[in-house]
């Protein structure tokens, strides 16, 4: 048991200021405990977004000391004890109330990308689609991804320089790259990818990958590969070349 | 309060609630056509089904090509203690196949088989390897494959949308009354069916597994509009929820763990579950320690082991070992699967287990054993439907998933709730299309109604003073964890029913801080009253069955009944307001249904065969 | 530094970070710096390139920023004998404004490759360019950023130069064979040592490119297909992918390693570092 000081956003997206509370800490809290406490406590509306508490569903994402990261699975002995503990909402994106961003241009993007269309030969003689895990190990990582949208928000093309009209930000670039690599499926997004989503803004620089609280390597795995992806269709004459020859996919 | 003053918006269908079974609702009916609005909580996609970890149970027979819908439907009434509803039983084994399917077609990447087919893992109560899964995060797969699917068939969502009460015209559903979250502002949704899809109401104990939407709100509004609630008693207790540190106390570990191997043992070391094998499963059980190990390696003869026995006998035989001094430190018993599987199986096939024990707990599952303990995780019971359209007895209004009873009787099997969602949630689609084509004349608005339900909300705002809501939530975690939990008896459930009465009279003089703009304080007020409607039906039906059967353990009445498997218990609101708790008849089951539950599993085994042979 | 809603600092540099968010941008773009100051000076001095004791016949060293030797200037201390130039002696009408040194011919090979990599960019758009400095710092924020589409768009030219560094594997590795042999005999000295790992971890870094990632296997969607069997190409791209995982740790080892290398030769050829060397002389 310690008493700590923390700092929290109070406020909209144009009046606010950074509150100060006190609370005792117990054993094992994490950072959303906390914010639990004080509403229990001391600020009965003080806003916050969280459901699963287990790192699950990627609702609680906040910028603690200035790092992009999901209160829920924060805990309080990462922090020095006299360190006051400073908590805001995402700065990407419009502020609802105290730490309460307003998300809804993620889920804009998100209907923008062409949906899955699965090849119908690639079934069976019994109907089952018949896939081998080799072929999907790739896809499913970017699968993992919990919408905390903690990349977006770290992305300093949506963050700084607020191009959200140019980019669809890395969560939907790893959403497209586990769509464009799904063995059954028969779209073809990469002119899209280029010149409606914006492969092309990201300088990665990887920020996206170190906050994703999923460890996916969004840039490593997905990004890059989809700029690869580009770089054949678009940069690159002797693979068109040879695409011209064998008249691949 | 003028309401022409307030929004209105038309759809064919409202679908309340965003989870697996909301969502495959919305798409059906999107599917057929109808103009639908999905209204949820929180934002989309992350609902509660999200934390289903270990898989979907649909006899696919992948991996053992004796599966058969036949013994799925075998194993659910089984587990269910055959207080199942037998058609809905029925028609989850058999569609749930198609259902996973479907999700492939929809761009859902489950774990493969050598083969390149869906993999299945074993599971509590299920005979074969039958969840289909993607490691240990199922659910999030499902949830954004709906999601995903359903946000380009033309569906309308409304996000961090609490719905309040239901509007009727006449005895017919002509829409609901919501509040958006983050304005405060209500809203009006007109349309001629409603599928509640809310989920179950776990937030009112202390220890769950459940998040902050799990308030019982489906339940609340169906009981308010006239619905009926039904086998309200069985709660589940999960066997396996953290113990420790005690701000995670209930959240899930995934019965994956035991299914993939991982065994539970006392503080003395010794591997209790087999002292607790009821008859009922002794012939499919192992009972031996070398028996397990050569089922763990794939020995298709082995029996399965303890572990893997229904959740209402794990969750029992741990706090019997709790009781009985011979817990883990933090109150619970240690699952270990370190010494079972390899560090690199483990982090293949349990990583978010592996993440949350390291993170939240600070403990390396693939060497140390987790401390574990019963945590309440499910409702079986919920509105009342009918098992082919899903429609509760008030025209117009559907319900799917946790929020509506009848396939899982007095105990679910893991796995069967994935399912459940997928086969429910398309039938009340269905449901509502059709009756949507056979009431074409038009509906009216309630004005009056809809003053009253908005004037409820309001009220809490606009008191002077009053009860704190977060401490009356407290009260009421506090009551039924002690007095309805997974051991029950007279004097206890009497004792938790004066308790919620009291927390009634508090609640009638609630009072939030604040303003009406995203508070919490208020939030938390507004789901209190179906939170306490959830708590009082299933402490009353608890007090009025006098058996012990699947989640529902009287002391004072141990064993199964069976005069008590002839009812159901029955809940709705009669028109002097209180709460009336009957038994209700069941009805009789179809006899080819009954002759496939009660042959053995040899006979059932050998039936398939036969079939599977002819041409 | 203003304060916007949200408690958040804005501006440039400004961030909430408490930690010490500096320090990795610092040291490597210090780090990075250190190399290509030495690089360039090495590169200008056109001589002590080459050790062979003196003696001639197959076998020496050759400094890997010299590699391969285009032409020789014949009379420098330190050069490589003539029928190691690809095309003979240094051609007459090089302008005198332009040092006569070999290396200048070839670096901007490897050169290209490295600011063109996926690893490279990274931490020259964070240290050199500020874009952004560290995760949730602010940079120069610019309306209207274009990030790699118009003025960066050359970037996607990677696949090129990695076709380039190829060659340079295969050039260097021979020089690490070279390095065995001295007037044709076989032996082994601490320089042979260096340049034989030197082209290890050139391999390490380049076939650990995510351009060749891509074209081992990373432009399929299936690998199984059509007989549900894994290709000899899956292989590759997972040798590749495992490499690729540790991209940062082969680009600075290979990057340190050759700038070693030269300064090793340089050293030993200007007399001032014996080699240890079981020729004896």
């Amino acid at each position: 048991m310690s008493l700590r000081n923390f700092q929290i956003y109070r406020g909209d997206g144009t009046v606010g200021e950074m509150k100060s509370y006190q609370l005792e800490i117990e054993k094992g809290m994490v950072v959303l405990d906390v914010i639990h406490r004080i509403q229990a406590e001391q600020a009965g509306d003080l806003a916050v977004r969280w459901n699963c508490k287990a790192g699950k569903c990627g609702s609680c994402s906040v910028e603690i000391n200035g790092k992009p990261k999901l209160s829920c699975m924060t805990r309080m002995n990462e922090y020095a004890e006299d360190e006051t503990i400073s908590i805001r909402p995402l700065k990407a994106f419009p502020i609802m109330r105290d730490l309460v961003a307003d998300v809804s241009w993620n889920y804009e993007q998100n209907k923008r990308i062409t949906p899955f269309k699965p090849d119908p030969s690639s079934k069976n003689e019994s109907g089952d689609y018949v896939m081998m895990q080799e072929d999907i190990d790739r896809v499913q990582e970017f699968r993992k991804c919990i919408e905390c949208y903690l990349c977006q928000n770290v992305c300093h093309v949506l963050r700084d320089h607020e191009r959200k009209d140019a980019f669809v930000g890395p969560r939907f670039m790893i959403r497209l790259a586990g769509l464009e690599m799904h063995p059954l499926d028969m779209q073809d997004r990469i002119p899209d990818v280029k010149n409606s989503y914006g492969s092309g803004m990201c300088n990665i620089t990887r920020c996206c990958t170190d906050v994703c609280p999923e460890h996916i390597q969004i840039t490593d795995n997905g990004i890059i590969p989809m700029k690869e992806r580009v770089v054949d269709r678009y940069y690159d004459p002797v693979m068109k070349l040879i695409g011209l020859i064998f008249r691949r996919k | 309060m003028d309401i022409s003053d307030i929004k209105t918006i038309e759809h064919d269908v409202i679908v309340l609630g965003a989870g697996g079974a909301g969502l495959r609702a919305a798409i059906e009916c999107s599917m057929h056509g109808l103009s639908t609005g999905l209204v949820c909580k929180s934002l989309l996609g992350k609902a509660h089904t999200v934390m289903a970890e270990g898989g979907v149970a649909a006899a696919l027979g992948n991996v053992d090509s004796r599966d058969n819908w036949k013994v799925h439907f075998r194993d659910t009434m089984r587990g269910g203690k055959f207080l199942n509803n037998w058609r809905m039983a029925e028609l989850h084994a058999k569609e749930a196949p198609d259902r996973v399917r479907e999700l492939e077609e929809w761009g859902a990447v489950f774990d493969r088989t050598k083969t390149g087919l869906i993999n299945q893992r074993n599971f509590g109560g299920h005979r074969y390897p039958r969840l289909a899964h993607v490691g240990d995060r199922t659910g999030l797969e499902i949830i954004r494959t709906l999601q995903d699917h359903g946000i380009h068939q033309g569906i309308d969502v409304y996000m961090e949308c609490t719905g309040l009460d239901l509007l009727k015209d006449g005895d017919r559903i002509s829409g609901m009354v919501a509040m958006w979250r983050e304005t405060g502002e209500f809203v009006i949704f007109k349309s001629k069916a409603v599928i509640l899809a809310t989920g179950g109401g776990g937030k009112a104990w202390k220890i769950t597994s459940n998040s902050w939407e799990y308030t019982g709100d489906g339940y609340g509004m169906a009981y308010e509009a006239g619905a009926e609630l039904m086998d309200m008693e069985f709660t589940q207790f999960h066997p396996t929820g953290m113990v420790w540190p005690p701000s995670v106390r209930g959240t899930l570990v995934t019965e994956g763990v035991r299914g993939e191997g991982g065994i539970l043992v006392n503080s003395e070391g010794k591997r209790f579950m087999f002292d607790n094998i009821p008859d009922r499963f002794a012939p499919e059980t192992a009972d031996t320690e070398d028996e397990t190990a050569r089922w763990l390696e794939g020995d298709k003869e082995a029996r399965r082991p303890p572990e893997l026995l229904t959740r209402d006998v794990v969750a029992r035989a741990i706090r019997k070992e709790v009781k009985a001094g011979r817990g883990s430190p933090h109150g619970g018993a240690f699952l270990d699967i370190a010494s079972r599987r390899s560090a690199e199986d483990i982090q293949k096939k349990l990583p978010s287990m592996y993440h949350q024990f390291k993170v939240l707990a600070e403990l390396d599952i693939t060497e140390e054993p987790m401390e574990v303990g019963p945590t309440l995780h499910y409702f079986m019971g919920g509105v009342r439907v009918d098992s082919d359209s899903q429609m509760t007895c008030v025209p117009g209004l559907f319900a799917a998933g946790e929020c509506a009873a009848g396939v899982h009787g007095a105990n679910r099997l893991g796995g069967n709730s994935l399912s459940d969602l997928l086969v429910c949630g398309k039938l009340a689609g269905e449901g509502a299309v059709k009756y949507l084509e056979s009431n074409k004349d038009e509906i009216n608005l309630d004005e009056n109604r809809a003053r009253e339900i908005i004037r409820a909300a309001t009220d809490i705002l606009n008191r002077e003073s009053g009860e704190n809501p977060y401490l009356i939530h407290e009260d009421l975690q506090e009551t039924m964890q002690s007095n309805v939990g997974i051991v029950r008896d007279d004097e206890l459930l009497t004792l938790g029913i004066s308790g919620i009465d009291k927390l009634w009279n508090k609640f009638k003089n609630v009072k939030a801080d604040g303003a009406s703009q995203f508070n919490p304080g208020w939030h938390q007020a507004i789901a209190l009253r179906n939170l306490l409607i959830t708590s009082e039906a299933v402490a009353k039906a608890a007090r009025l069955r006098q058996e012990s059967r699947g989640a529902h353990t009287r002391v004072d009445y141990e064993g199964e009944r069976d005069e008590w498997l002839k009812v159901n218990v029955v809940i709705k609101k009669s028109p002097d307001g209180t709460m009336s708790v009957e038994k209700v008849e069941r009805g009789s089951p179809d006899p080819e249904l009954e002759r496939i539950a009660n042959l053995s599993i040899e006979e059932l085994e050998e039936e398939v065969q036969r079939e599977a042979g002819q041409p | 530094m203003t304060e916007i809603p949200g408690g958040h600092h804005s501006g440039f540099l400004q961030s909430n970070r408490a930690d010490k968010w500096w320090i990795e941008p610092l040291w490597t773009g210090l780090g990075f710096l250190a190399f290509v100051v030495y690089t360039t000076w090495a590169m200008f001095q056109g001589d002590h390139y080459w050790w062979s004791a003196g003696q001639g016949g197959f076998g020496g060293y050759l400094s890997p920023f010299y590699s391969p030797l285009i032409f020789i200037k014949q009379g420098v201390a330190g050069a490589a004998p003539m029928d190691h130039a690809w095309f003979g002696s240094w051609p007459g009408w090089w302008p005198k404004l332009i040092p006569a040194t070999p290396a200048i011919l070839i670096l901007a090979g490897p050169l290209s490759f490295r600011m063109t990599c996926y690893y490279y960019r990274k931490f020259y758009y964070r240290a050199y360019f500020m874009s952004p400095p560290a995760c949730a710092v602010e940079g120069i924020s610019q309306k209207k950023y274009k990030g790699e589409t118009l003025l960066l768009v050359f970037q996607n030219l990677h696949r090129y130069t990695l076709y380039i560094a190829l060659g340079f594997v295969a050039i260097l590795s021979y020089d690490g064979i070279l390095s065995l042999f001295r007037n044709g005999e076989f032996g082994i000295g601490v320089g042979s040592l260096i340049l034989i790992i030197n082209p290890i971890l050139l391999a390490g870094y380049v076939f650990g490119c995510h351009a060749f990632r891509h074209i081992t296997g990373g432009n399929q969607d299936c690998f199984t297909c059509p007989n549900g069997k894994t290709s000899v190409r899956y292989k590759m791209w997972k040798g590749v992918s495992r490499l690729n995982a540790r991209h940062m740790f082969w680009a600075w080892i290979s990057m340190i390693w050759v700038a070693f290398a030269d300064i090793y030769i340089r050293m030993v050829s200007s007399g001032k570092w014996i080699d240890y060397s079981t020729w004896g002389y």
